[in-house]
């Protein structure tokens, strides 16, 4: 089986029409082959999300993660810009949404494109997933661990984002959300919020709880990861797109 | 990065980066996932000059433990210093 791929930095025209920069993985068949947007956790655009994107191209999808910190931190390190971008209080919201799209209309204009684009995120990419899903015409999200979409920071966080599970409404494709039973953000009762509202608005979804794992279980150079979570979790991610992006 | 717990403070002195000595101005103090060190929430603490860019930064991950006892050794340090120095 030819299994070839290539990954590189690109440019992608992201919220109001702005340069930024984007992290590519694609597989080299000529396809048709559906595509991933991966949102990075809040440690930023790093080598294990860049991993992430390789690991969906070795899978046979396009994959981009855009450097949702590139305006304020252009050429840092990923942890110096997720500092500076943590100190401004977070990705704003319709900034992010912008920046999805545009990583979703370059997926959409590959050659090999099937024309069908999911969204991925971790940590407050979670979220972020969640949010892009409801604001854009997506066929699939996964949301690992998301905080905020039921609930708000702290008081004296500098995080500037607030609770988005009112747009449920406006979901516009299946949801996979992987969450960690001993995570404290979100809290299993967050989560368990969250189901109840896709319930009530007759959304398609589907919920995995991990036992004895919290937050992160996915981050392989964290303490926090959890391998029989995280080996799981990418099982049900690769079901779960199979399903709804081939 | 997930507690989202912070403390700013402005702050005056120098702080030795990748790029040699430079002035700092800001602090940022936070309990989260550190980027490095092998724990799963640490006492984080960033000595910055934002003026500078955002790599003019640097920044230590400490065990909670470790945080204590530098805030205690500097009081002791501060304390013992002779009076009319500062």
């Amino acid at each position: 089986m030819y299994d070839a791929i290539i990954a590189e930095s690109i440019t992608i025209s992201g919220h109001g029409g702005d340069a930024i920069e984007a992290y590519s993985a694609r597989p080299m068949q000529p396809g048709p082959a559906g595509g991933v947007v991966v949102i990075h956790h809040m440690p930023g655009y790093d080598a294990p999300t860049k991993e992430i994107a390789r690991n969906f191209a070795a899978g046979g999808y396009n994959a981009v993660v855009p450097n949702l910190y590139f305006r304020e931190a252009p050429g840092a390190s990923p942890d110096d810009a997720a500092a500076a971008a943590r100190a401004a209080g977070g990705v704003p919201d319709d900034r992010l949404v912008g920046d999805v799209a545009g990583a979703a209309a370059y997926l959409k204009g590959l050659s090999n494109s099937n024309g069908k684009v999911g969204v991925i995120g971790y940590c407050s990419g979670g979220r972020q997933s969640f949010l892009a899903a409801v604001s854009l015409p997506l066929d699939a999200a996964v949301d690992c661990y998301g905080a905020f979409i039921v609930g708000t920071p702290p008081e004296g966080s500098p995080l500037k984002v607030g609770p988005i599970v009112d747009k449920v409404a406006d979901l516009s494709c299946p949801l996979l959300g992987l969450f960690g039973a001993d995570d404290t953000h979100p809290s299993p009762e967050q989560v368990a919020e969250l189901e109840k509202a896709l319930q009530e608005a007759a959304k398609t979804y589907e919920f995995h709880s991990y036992e004895g794992a919290g937050h992160a279980f996915f981050s392989v150079n964290r303490p926090a990861y959890r391998p029989e979570a995280a080996m799981d979790g990418w099982q049900k991610i690769f079901g779960f797109f199979g399903k709804h992006l081939a | 990065m997930c507690t989202y717990l912070t403390e700013k403070i402005a702050i005056s002195g120098s702080a030795k980066g990748a790029g040699g000595w430079f002035r700092v101005t800001d602090g940022s103090v936070y309990f989260d996932h550190p980027v490095h060190a092998p724990y799963g929430h640490t006492l984080n603490i960033d000595f910055l000059a934002p003026g500078q860019g955002p790599s003019a930064r640097v920044a230590v991950e400490l065990s909670a433990d470790s945080a204590r006892g530098l805030m205690k050794a500097i009081e002791a340090v501060l304390e013992s210093a002779p009076p009319g120095l500062e």
